[in-house]
């Protein structure tokens, strides 16, 4: 790879995902907070150091108000990272930023603490408790169809397989691997949430653009003799590896 | 059961507006009562390939906005008594178009007519999507040239998202029309052949219409091409696609003008 294209990778920014607890206070919040302490009573280094979304959308809180719960919830060592569920029109200067877009992934119930014994939950845990359900289903998107020049099919949580065409403009983006049984004349941008394992194949190379784990090769990097052939690209350290499939 | 068609391509000056008026004029030939719309709100075309811009009294946008009824709006064509043309208005643009006024013309050119066709203009914006958005069928216009062929592949995505039907869940049935297309200069290599186009957007193909100075000739005297020179090559593709459109089985040829063998030779070293 050329040190010309190790500049423009320094300055690319790289999507990532990650897990995160979603805490929904609920009115009123006096009553909340101490419904909150009860919890997590057994087991009080259960938020410890870990990110938390605060959902606003149960409760209709000031600028000030939200100012003071987030007080409250920093004196009970909880960190808000971002806000979701708020009401556009309240202002967010001087707050979190505002969060879209989340999904759920389980419901988290404090764990019990047997006996007296008070030592922290270390901060990794809950976050292996809440990918553990993720890796036993791992996640697949199908598309049945041609991907048109202009769509995008964007798909962070794992594999994409397309069984038909993916068009010049076109583009598709998946956590995991990308697997085309057309001609792939588009952009395929795998592993773009961090994962160096992830691959790209196609049943005819015509790409405008691979890219894995943000590394990427444009068309013109692709050699001339793979194309129009059946490929994979996979990432070697830090080079996008292009070869034929046969 | 009235059928709405979309003539659309994304890229400009491919030939909508050319087909839009040979595929409704062949038609309407063969006795179908039809009506082609003219979409292109600002930059209208068709009134004068059709030859009735000199008629022209109320516009889509008049009856959309209620100062007209349809009736008064539809041009009947001088030639074809079931041609019927429903020009756009020059003097506004494309945001004097509404989704509900676009519903409620179609609805009642159904009562009326076998075949709505509605040429869209060029682009993807309001004129375009809303050219498309009551269609049951497209007819997607190509020229066999890289530029023409990813434009069309764009609009086929937006054919299967944004039109009434594919929001129902129901399939849009498309067809390829191939325009300008020159055998000689896609055997040498100068254009994407019939093959290639197909290859790259997976679209059934409705015709192939070659390229032909009869089609401007016919522009010029305001006809469309299968009533100017019905016996020409283009005219000859344009009454094919049209027996297809209709349902009849017709094996896909290119016309050709019949030069003799020299003259053919002539004309590729010319080309």
């Amino acid at each position: 790879m050329t040190s010309v294209v190790r500049q423009r990778q320094s300055l690319m920014f790289r999507a990532r995902s990650y897990m995160t607890f979603s805490v929904m206070p609920r009115p009123p919040i006096a009553e909340w907070l101490s419904d909150l302490d009860a919890s997590v009573e057994a087991s009080r280094g259960f938020f410890a150091g870990y990110p938390v979304v605060l959902n606003l959308s149960a409760v209709n809180l000031s600028p000030n108000g939200i100012m003071q719960l987030l007080a409250d919830l920093e004196e009970r060592n909880i960190r808000v990272l971002g806000i979701e569920g708020l009401d556009p029109s309240v202002s967010t200067t001087g707050l979190p930023p505002l969060m879209r877009g989340g999904r759920d992934s389980q419901t988290l119930v404090v764990p019990e603490v047997s006996g007296d014994a008070v030592a922290p939950v270390p901060a990794v845990a809950p976050a292996a408790a809440a990918e553990a359900p993720k890796a036993a289903q791992p996640a697949s998107l199908m598309i049945e169809t041609p991907v048109r020049s202009g769509q995008t099919i964007v798909f962070i949580e794992g594999d994409v397989t397309v069984l038909g065409s993916v068009g010049s403009g076109a583009e598709i983006v998946a956590g995991g691997s990308i697997h085309i049984y057309g001609t792939l004349r588009g952009r395929a941008l795998a592993g773009a949430a961090g994962n160096a394992k992830a691959r790209i194949f196609c049943h005819r190379v015509e790409a405008e653009l691979l890219a894995i784990d943000s590394f990427y090769k444009t068309a013109d990097d692709i050699d001339e003799a793979l194309r129009r052939g059946p490929a994979q690209a996979w990432l070697e350290g830090e080079t996008l590896k292009i070869s034929a499939l046969n | 059961m009235a059928q709405v068609l979309v003539v659309t391509s994304g890229k400009g000056g491919v030939g909508k507006t050319t087909s839009t008026a040979a595929l409704g004029a062949a038609l309407a030939q063969n006795g179908d009562k039809v009506v082609v719309i003219d979409f292109d709100v600002g930059l209208r075309n068709l009134d004068l390939v059709m030859g009735a811009e000199r008629r022209v009294v109320f516009d889509l946008i008049n009856v959309i906005n209620g100062v007209a009824k349809l009736p008064q709006a539809l041009i009947r064509d001088k030639r074809l008594e079931n041609l019927n043309l429903l020009p756009a208005s020059q003097t506004r643009d494309k945001d004097a178009l509404t989704e509900e006024g676009v519903a409620k013309v179609i609805d009642e050119l159904k009562t009326k007519f076998d075949w709505i066709i509605c040429d869209s203009p060029a682009g993807i914006e309001r004129g375009a999507t809303l050219a498309m958005r009551y269609a049951d069928a497209a007819i997607i216009v190509t020229n066999p040239e890289v530029s023409s062929v990813r434009d069309s592949d764009r609009i086929i995505g937006l054919l299967d998202a944004k039109t009434v039907k594919a929001e129902r869940g129901e399939r849009i049935e498309k067809h390829l029309l191939v325009t300008r297309y020159s055998p000689g200069r896609a055997a040498r290599g100068e254009m994407l052949t019939i093959e290639d186009v197909l290859e790259i957007l997976s679209t059934p193909l409705l015709g192939i219409i070659p390229e032909s100075e009869e089609v401007l000739r016919a522009s010029n005297i305001g006809s469309p091409v299968t009533l100017a020179n019905s016996l020409s090559s283009p005219a000859r593709a344009y009454f094919d696609a049209a027996a297809r459109l209709r349902g009849e089985k017709v094996p896909m040829v290119v016309p050709s003008d019949g030069r003799g063998l020299l003259n053919k030779l002539f004309g590729r070293k010319a080309a």
